[in-house]
């Protein structure tokens, strides 16, 4: 058995981590309270490769594995998770699915830009009155001549607005029964991006609803093929969750390390605080947590890597981490007391910023559904 | 262009360092990194490199047991290759020691060019540069703030303490640079997989023709006597402001002619 990372995923970790600590801690306080999307700082990860690791040289990618990718992911979050989402969601929903399901002409022709992070992809799946009922699409998409014409609205898409936004991959009903999935370019006539979200957290993040008003794209803008729009977005979303687990591994990472240092140096009743137990056993407890996130993570990633099945260990990485992080968080807040409170420490935004990993990418309660029914019980949606 | 870059491998600054009591030196037992303070050489060899058009970017490197980690950095980088001498012969060797044997190496690659860091982070002597220099018989050229190369010369903004001069020479050259002159990149993912097959050539002493004699505490010229621990920084002095607290300030600073 063989627990240990390569050295050239270690070397990376340290890059990433660095990058992060260098060019995303000193300013993570001021894009939060300001609502920034940091378009630099993001075509910075674009230049150190970040956005194009899982993807074959041929399109620019690095050619790295998915573990990789999931270690950078966790990295970013440990420091600032709105930049983490971005890369997460910009590899993942943004060029995952051209890769996946694309031609070889829409691969050469999107994949090079998102690969180099020079531009982002989003994803539009979710709808104001969908949810997690993802199947339930209301948005429409008729072929009239050679072009679809997409009628509809969208909601919670992440990297949907940015300056850099290149495609927005969107799933809808081109028949009765039938889903597709199709790429509209940003600027297409018709797509009207909506005024970004005020969020509790995640407030560096981009994320718009979308309205699709006659919006008119080419009929070879096609993703896959015509009808397999939802199976094929499930087969992405499995990935996508074991991304979300990374996440939630370094905030709470992040907690964790915040914790153990404020503990020591914070005094009060004449010595430092980490001298009680009450504080001491909620960190023991927090580094626990971490660790038993981090191996159902990396196993998730490393089954995907090995090319084995993975639902199951998606959902249960998916759950824990992400349950964990919102615990940390909470933990974290309280171990700082009062400044736990107050926007100066990062612990408040880590609070903020740590519910949503239980809502996106299939809410706790589906992944719930999802381990019960791999564990063979006729479980009701 | 073909630069040669002098990349020092040190303990992590992070981590807390340890001398070793007899010998007091550091102790360098653990992984060693790549000088971040050589991050900025090896930077701007690729740059120059770059735009020369051709021609790549060879490190040259001292350290013990083999270690090749911090070369590793440089390497994922973008250099193309590397020197590494490592020799137990070599445990104990004095800043003029360090600079023949890297010398015999620099010789071996044939430069244009030789970059080199003002100074490393754990040793602090900043004596090397001129001593290779000087070894080697090229020009000198330290505290670079900017470099260009054209027509066989390096041309240098030197940095002062009141602005930079601007100073040329003839290559081969030696120059150190200062962390203002360039940025470092960040390897990417990509380098670090590049970097494993990289060749890293290890050479010992006798292979670079150096009697074991002139190296190591042998051949040191100068004995560490004694190390004392830096004095600890003294409590402040903190003024309150009861409406006269610049003029106690400037009488402070007066009394530190400093002003």
């Amino acid at each position: 058995m063989q627990l240990d990372l390569t050295p050239e995923q270690e070397d990376f970790r340290k890059v990433v981590r660095d990058f992060a600590e260098r060019e995303i801690a000193p300013y993570t306080e001021e894009w939060d309270r300001t609502h920034t999307f940091p378009v630099d700082t993001v075509l910075a990860m674009g230049e150190l490769g970040l956005f194009g690791l899982p993807f074959p040289e041929e399109y620019g990618g690095s050619g790295a594995d998915f573990t990789t990718l999931c270690l950078a992911i966790e990295e970013l979050a440990r420091v600032d998770s709105s930049m983490a989402i971005t890369l997460e969601a910009g590899v993942g929903l943004g060029a995952n699915p051209v890769f996946r399901f694309g031609t070889e002409e829409q691969r050469q022709r999107w994949l090079p830009d998102l690969c180099a992070g020079r531009a982002l992809g989003a994803f539009g799946l979710t709808e104001p009155h969908g949810g997690s009922d993802a199947g339930a699409t209301a948005t429409r998409a008729t072929l009239d001549g050679d072009e679809w014409v997409i009628d509809g609205s969208k909601a919670f898409i992440t990297n949907s607005g940015t300056p850099i936004t290149s495609i927005i991959t969107v799933t809808a009903a081109s028949g009765p029964g039938e889903i597709s999935a199709i790429v509209v370019p940003a600027g297409t006539p018709g797509l009207v991006v909506e005024p970004p979200y005020r969020k509790m957290g995640w407030h560096a993040s981009d994320t718009h609803g979308l309205v699709f008003d006659g919006c008119r794209v080419p009929a070879e803008n096609l993703l896959g093929e015509r009808g397999q729009g939802f199976r094929n977005f499930l087969a992405i979303l499995d990935d996508g969750r074991v991304a979300i687990a990374a996440l939630a591994v370094g905030l709470a990472q992040a907690c964790l390390e915040q914790s153990i240092a404020y503990a020591k140096e914070r005094k009060a009743f004449g010595g430092p605080i980490g001298r009680y137990q009450g504080v001491a056993f909620k960190c023991a407890d927090l580094a626990v947590g971490v660790e038993n996130a981090r191996a159902l993570t990396y196993k998730a990633a490393w089954l995907k890597d090995e090319g084995r099945p993975f639902k199951q260990a998606a959902a249960m990485a998916k759950l824990y981490a992400t349950e964990l992080a919102v615990t940390a968080t909470r933990e974290a807040t309280q171990i700082f007391g009062g400044y736990g409170f107050i926007d100066e420490t990062p612990v408040a935004r880590f609070y903020r910023d740590a519910k949503i990993l239980e809502i996106g990418e299939g809410t706790s309660e589906v992944q719930r559904l999802v381990i019960s029914r791999e564990l063979g019980l006729p479980v009701e949606t | 262009m073909n630069v040669v870059v002098c990349a020092k491998q040190i303990p992590d600054p992070a981590a807390p360092g340890e001398l070793d009591p007899n010998t007091k030196t550091l102790k360098r037992e653990g992984k060693l990194i790549l000088d971040d303070s050589d991050a900025y050489g090896v930077e701007m060899g690729l740059q120059l490199a770059d735009k020369a058009g051709g021609g790549e970017v060879t490190l040259v490197s001292m350290a013990p047991h083999d270690e090749v980690s911090g070369l590793r950095t440089a390497l994922a980088m973008g250099a193309a290759k590397a020197i590494l001498i490592s020799d137990d012969a070599l445990q104990g060797s004095d800043s003029l020691a360090t600079a023949k044997v890297l010398a015999a190496a620099i010789k071996r690659a044939e430069p244009d060019l030789v970059l080199t860091a003002t100074e490393s982070t754990d040793g602090y002597t900043g004596l090397l540069p001129a001593q290779l220099a000087e070894l080697l018989g090229w020009p000198s050229i330290t505290f670079a703030k900017h470099i260009e190369v054209t027509d066989g010369k390096a041309k240098v903004q030197r940095q002062t303490e009141e602005g930079y001069d601007e100073v040329e020479a003839p290559l081969p050259a030696i120059v150190s640079v200062t962390a203002g002159v360039v940025e470092p990149r960040y390897p990417s993912f990509k380098g670090i997989m590049a970097a494993k097959n990289k060749p890293v050539d290890q050479v010992t002493v006798a292979d670079l023709g150096l009697s074991a004699d002139d190296v190591g505490w042998k051949g040191a010229r100068q004995e560490i006597t004694d190390v004392v621990p830096a004095e600890e920084r003294k409590a402040g002095e903190i003024v309150e402001d009861e409406g006269d607290a610049h003029e106690r300030i400037v009488q402070f600073l007066e009394q530190l002619k400093v002003i």
